[in-house]
């Protein structure tokens, strides 16, 4: 098995196109179980980790006056947790899910998307703000793929043969945002179900995703439609009166709905889809909670 | 006596004397990663050894085809049961078992074929490329059917592995007050960290040395001699670093395929399994199906129990019967009850083989008899201490085989401690994610979390029981050597984690007053040690090596008594001095033994168990018994399920300390054990197929998942046991996991008749 090293990231591009049989490896925490595990044996793995703009993030103007993060594919974890806590707070809470300490200092959020499990943490937040994958080809240049086209199925996703994942654009947080995820142990664990909401009062919006419940990571279209709605209808955006009860619940009941979940030795379909509700329930009202006590955007 | 876990300095700068913590050999090799534990041996020249095992619960092989294997450059040797020299079937109690399976195969992951290759991975791809013709036959895979009638046989001439019938008093008595229920308990894996190795290196005189991670070398030995067809002088084993073990080494794994390897290919051979084939690769804990009622006076008073036992035995006997013997003639728990009679049942299925596991039986046994403790508590309106103190064993009573239990039995004093132990703080808003059910999951705020408390007590015997010649075998010898005196303990007893070697030190240091004891590396070239299981290698191979330290002693008085003309009964040795009565001292001990070395072996036996009576169960089958209790305080979020173990506290007594941070590192690790079958630990089994073999979805405790522990310890010596001591190991392994269910069932009010409860059982959905 060969091992590329590109030193950057034209020469990473090239390196693609050139070894169809070389695999990518940013973190291995995948990879390396896949190998072991002789579930893949490719001719080449061709490393990331040399490519220093893989591993950094800036700030820069987004679309709609908002500001927007790029995150480089190869940040891994911990830097997430430790330098972006603030303005990417569901990514955040995500990647402190992830695995152990060991785990986050290695794994990345380009691995995650590389892998696209279902059962992938990052995935839930990058669906809930929105977030655009950027990809690159040394033929083509590059593209842009909303979070929402990039998972095709059960660990398939767009990015073509001969394409690398440079960034992860997220828009910096207009709301308040959160995630939670079940396991049957307190820490490093998979997924039995996970659940992540984003409110944009900004666009009077509510985002939503959903893990470890479908073939693919997915969002919630008819829950995020209906809150919005309904906090509309009721002038909760500008008054940030209180979220009733009831409302929260017919959210967590709508975002169930939306799944499709499987049984298997993790977890019962009915269980996954019980547990959405609650999550959803709950993490709403907390988000909503946040929302009615930031006081320093409403003034 | 009582120590709080934490609070007894350890003691580096103590003589390392019995009842002090000097530290382990082994300790700072391990924690530093230097550690050399058997999948790192290495022998230049070596060839690597893989298994090809079956994909079918049950399959008679028509054919197997090795032309594929055989033609991959690099391969030296491709071996099936047609090269099995001796007789192809080991077993720890019963030959049963194939080497290499020949007409049959019975589970998933039953070894077909042996290769041999200068690289693993070559080894491995010409191992697939064995072709067995198998034809697939029905298998038995739900045990509770495995002795019906029309069930496929996995033996002759059936399924039964044993039955054992117990009965006493009136078993036909009424009471006033009676509950009753259905247990299920899954299949728990040891999961110990360090998977199945060993190294064999062919000899010029035609024998075989390997190199192996066990627990009982000369049981070991003795299958494989009968397998290789060699006597005892030719298969020479010896102790590799052992990663854990906890029952899953007692069953042979690479041992005679390794040797067959390298005798064959006159080439040391290693083999080392991965973590997936690790879970094929050893015994588990039974899982078991359990029925119990009591009866009682409208005070609780017990006045009769009634219990069925079944047990999953998997595909070979293993130590299934001695497992029924456990649940059986223990399975009611530290109680007193007059009239009694219970069914404990192992049988044969396609399941994955069971056998040992740390509890032996006693585990499943406690998750029914505690839960329907608590059920009778609620039904005469006692609080769940007071049941268990009401019927609680004492010293003198007779258990339900009428084995009168001969030394401390503090059933009663054990509870009171942990009940009185202080409770954690309740929880607070705002608390870190990590200290709530769910952890940094992030699921709760502190919404839907209830707590609850559970109690359970347990009592387990100590070393092998009903009639087994259990025995440890140790060799001790002094001499100086650079002016200063020596001692080495020669013992064969398996160091697996838990501290023995240190014990053995600790015990030479005290019996013979000498500061340097060196522990010779465990081997066949000894007598046996007995079995590192049923918590009896501190008592039994502790036994022998104070017997061998006194035989020494012995011959130095004596020798230091002709020089000085006086009485050997009025000398003693102490730091290297001999001393007389007011302890003046007399000579050096360098003047005694000059340049000789003194050297003595002693057997020792602890005192016969017996047989029980086949109809009645009635007998004296245990030597010893320990006690522990547990009290579990969890926070559970009832809406999703998810669990929080806020404190796991415990009372045990233990006779004598040796080593008293081993002891309660013994107890931290045997209730972490307990409580992750309570709540996380299963082998997932569908028709005979495991569907988790792997540390991603067998899921053992982390950190966040083990509460910081109060340990209660208690030392009322046990008369007829070396310095008293009573074993450790196992009993906090029992009372842990019921006293967690109890718990988690009081903060959700629902009946939970499963372990482990899983997220769904807690929800219903
Ligand atoms: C013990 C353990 C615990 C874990 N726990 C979790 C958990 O709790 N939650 C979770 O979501 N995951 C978990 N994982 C899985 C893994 O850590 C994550 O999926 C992680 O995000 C993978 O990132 P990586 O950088 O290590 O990816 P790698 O293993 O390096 O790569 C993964 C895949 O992505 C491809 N890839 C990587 N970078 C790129 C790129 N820039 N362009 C194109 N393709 C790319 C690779 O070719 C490969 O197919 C765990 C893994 C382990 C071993």
């Amino acid at each position: 098995m060969d091992f590329l090293q590109p030193r950057s990231w034209a020469d990473a591009l090239a390196a693609r196109a050139e070894r169809p049989d070389a695999v990518p490896i940013a973190g291995g925490t995948d990879l390396m179980v896949d190998l072991n595990f002789d579930r893949r044996r490719p001719g080449a793995l061709l490393d990331l980790g040399r490519v220093a703009e893989l591993r950094e993030w800036s700030v820069g103007d987004g679309a709609g006056g908002g500001r927007t993060v790029r995150l480089g594919a190869g940040v891994p974890y911990a830097r997430i947790v430790d330098e972006l806590g603030d303005r990417l707070p569901g990514l955040a809470m995500a990647a402190r899910t992830v695995g152990s300490p060991q785990i986050r200092v290695r794994g990345t959020v380009g691995g995650n998307l590389g892998s696209a499990s279902p059962a992938g943490d990052a995935h839930p937040p990058l669906l809930a703000v929105g977030a655009v994958i950027e990809v690159e080809s040394a033929a083509r240049g590059a593209r842009r793929i909303p979070a929402a086209d990039f998972y095709t199925g059960v660990k398939r996703s767009a990015l073509a043969e001969d394409e690398l994942i440079a960034a992860v654009l997220l828009p910096e947080a207009a709301g308040p945002q959160q995630f939670c995820k079940v396991g049957t142990r307190n820490a490093m664990v998979i997924a039995v179900s996970a659940f992540a909401c984003a409110l944009h009062p900004d666009r009077k919006a509510v985002g939503t995703g959903i893990g470890s419940a479908a073939p693919t990571p997915r969002r919630a279209p008819e829950a995020e439609e209906f809150l919005a709605g309904e906090l509309d209808s009721a002038g909760l955006w500008d008054s940030r009166g209180e979220l009733p009860e009831t409302l929260a619940r017919a959210f967590g009941e709508r975002v169930a709905a939306a799944a499709s979940p499987i049984d298997d030795v993790r977890g019962s379909a009915a269980y996954r889809r019980h547990s959405l509700s609650v999550m959803a329930r709950r993490s709403v009202l907390w988000a909503w909670t946040q929302y009615q006590h930031d006081l320093r955007k409403a003034a | 006596m009582s120590t709080e876990a934490g609070t007894r300095t350890t003691a580096t700068s103590s003589p390392g004397r019995v009842g002090d913590s000097p530290l382990r050999p082994d300790g700072t090799l391990k924690v530093t990663g230097e550690f050399a534990y058997a999948s790192d041996l290495w022998h230049d020249d070596m060839v690597w050894g893989v298994t090809l095992r079956s994909p079918h619960p049950h399959a008679r092989i028509r054919g197997i085809d090795l032309t594929g294997a055989l033609t991959v450059p690099g391969v030296t040797a491709v071996l099936t049961a047609d090269d099995v020299p001796g007789e192809n079937a080991v077993g720890l109690e019963h030959a049963d078992q194939p080497v290499l399976a020949s007409e049959f195969v019975r589970y998933e992951g039953e070894p077909v074929a042996l290769v041999a290759a200068d690289h693993p991975e070559t080894a491995r791809r010409a191992a697939a490329r064995i072709r067995v013709d198998y034809e697939v036959l029905p298998a038995v895979t739900d045990p509770r059917r495995a002795m019906d009638e029309d069930a496929p046989a996995v033996h002759r001439p059936g399924n039964l592995v044993r039955h054992l019938r117990l009965r006493r008093g009136d078993p036909s008595v009424t009471a006033p007050v009676v509950v009753s229920l259905d247990v299920e308990v899954g299949m728990q894996d040891q999961a110990f960290l360090g998977p199945e190795s060993g190294l064999a290196v062919p000899a010029e005189d035609g024998g075989v040395d390997l190199y192996v991670a066990t627990q009982w070398l000369h049981v070991d030995q003795r299958q494989m001699c009968l397998a290789l067809g060699m006597p005892a002088d030719k298969v020479r084993l010896h102790l590799a670093g052992v990663g854990g073990a906890f029952g899953g080494r007692e069953d042979l794994s690479v041992h005679v395929h390794a040797c067959l390897l390298a005798l064959r290919t006159g080439r040391p051979v290693k083999m080392s399994y991965g973590r997936e084939e690790s879970f094929f690769g050893h015994v588990h804990r039974h899982p078991a199906w359990l029925t119990y009622e009591f009866g009682a006076e409208r005070d609780g008073t017990l006045v009769y129990a009634r219990a069925t036992v079944l047990l999953d035995g998997g595909a070979y006997a293993s130590s299934t019967a001695a497992v029924v013997g456990n649940a059986g003639t223990l399975g009611l728990g530290p109680y007193r009850i007059p009239n009694v009679a219970v069914d404990a049942y192992g049988v044969f299925t396609n399941n994955p083989p069971c056998g040992a596991m740390r509890g032996f039986g006693c585990v499943q046994a406690a998750f029914a008899h505690e839960a329907l403790m608590d059920e009778l508590a609620d039904a005469v309106e006692l609080d769940r201490v007071a049941i268990r103190q009401l019927n609680g064993m004492r010293e003198g009573d007779r258990n339900i085989t009428g084995q009168v239990i001969d030394s401390a039995a503090p059933v009663a004093e054990l509870l009171q401690i942990v009940s009185e132990l202080p409770l954690p703080p309740a929880r607070e808003d705002g608390a870190d994610l990590r200290s709530l059910p769910g952890s940094v999951g992030n699921t709760t705020h502190g919404e839907g979390v209830v707590r609850g408390i559970g109690y359970a007590v347990t009592y387990k015997n100590v070393a092998f029981s009903e009639g087994f010649d259990d025995y440890s075998t140790a060799r001790v010898r002094l001499e100086m050597t650079g002016g200063e005196a020596v001692a080495t303990v020669h013992t064969a007893a398996a160091e697996v984690g838990q501290g023995l070697i240190t014990v053995e030190q600790q015990i030479c240091r005290t019996e013979l007053g000498v500061e340097r004891v060196v522990v010779h590396p465990k081997d066949t070239t000894v007598g046996s040690g007995g079995s590192t299981s049923a918590s009896r290698q501190t008592y039994v191979t502790g036994g022998a090596v104070q017997a061998a330290c006194a035989a020494v002693r012995t011959v130095v008085l004596e020798r230091a008594a002709r020089i000085l003309d006086r009485a050997a009964a009025d000398l003693r040795l102490d730091g290297e001095k001999i001393v007389g009565a007011s302890g003046e001292v007399l000579t050096g001990l360098s003047d005694v033994l000059g340049e000789d070395a003194v050297e003595e072996t002693a057997e020792y036996r602890h005192r016969p168990t017996h047989a029980i009576d086949p109809q009645t169960g009635q007998g004296d089958a245990h030597v010893q018994f320990a006690f522990s209790a547990h009290r579990a305080v969890v926070d559970v979020d009832v809406e999703l399920g998810l669990v929080k173990v806020v404190a796991l506290d415990t009372a045990q007594d233990v006779g004598r300390a040796i080593n008293p941070d081993a002891v309660v590192g013994q107890i931290h690790g045997g209730s972490a054990q307990g409580m992750g079958l309570a709540l996380m630990e299963e082998i997932v089994v569908t028709d005979g197929h495991v569907r988790n073999p792997s540390f991603t979805d067998y899921l053992i405790p982390t950190i966040l998942d083990m509460p910081p522990m109060q340990v209660k310890v208690l030392e009322y010596a046990d008369p007829h046991a070396p310095y008293g001591v009573r074993g450790v190991g196992e009993p906090p392994t029992i009372s842990s996991g019921p006293a967690v269910a109890a718990a988690v069932r009081a903060a959700c009010g629902k009946p939970l008749r499963r372990v482990p409860i899983r997220p769904e059982h807690i929800t219903g959905t």
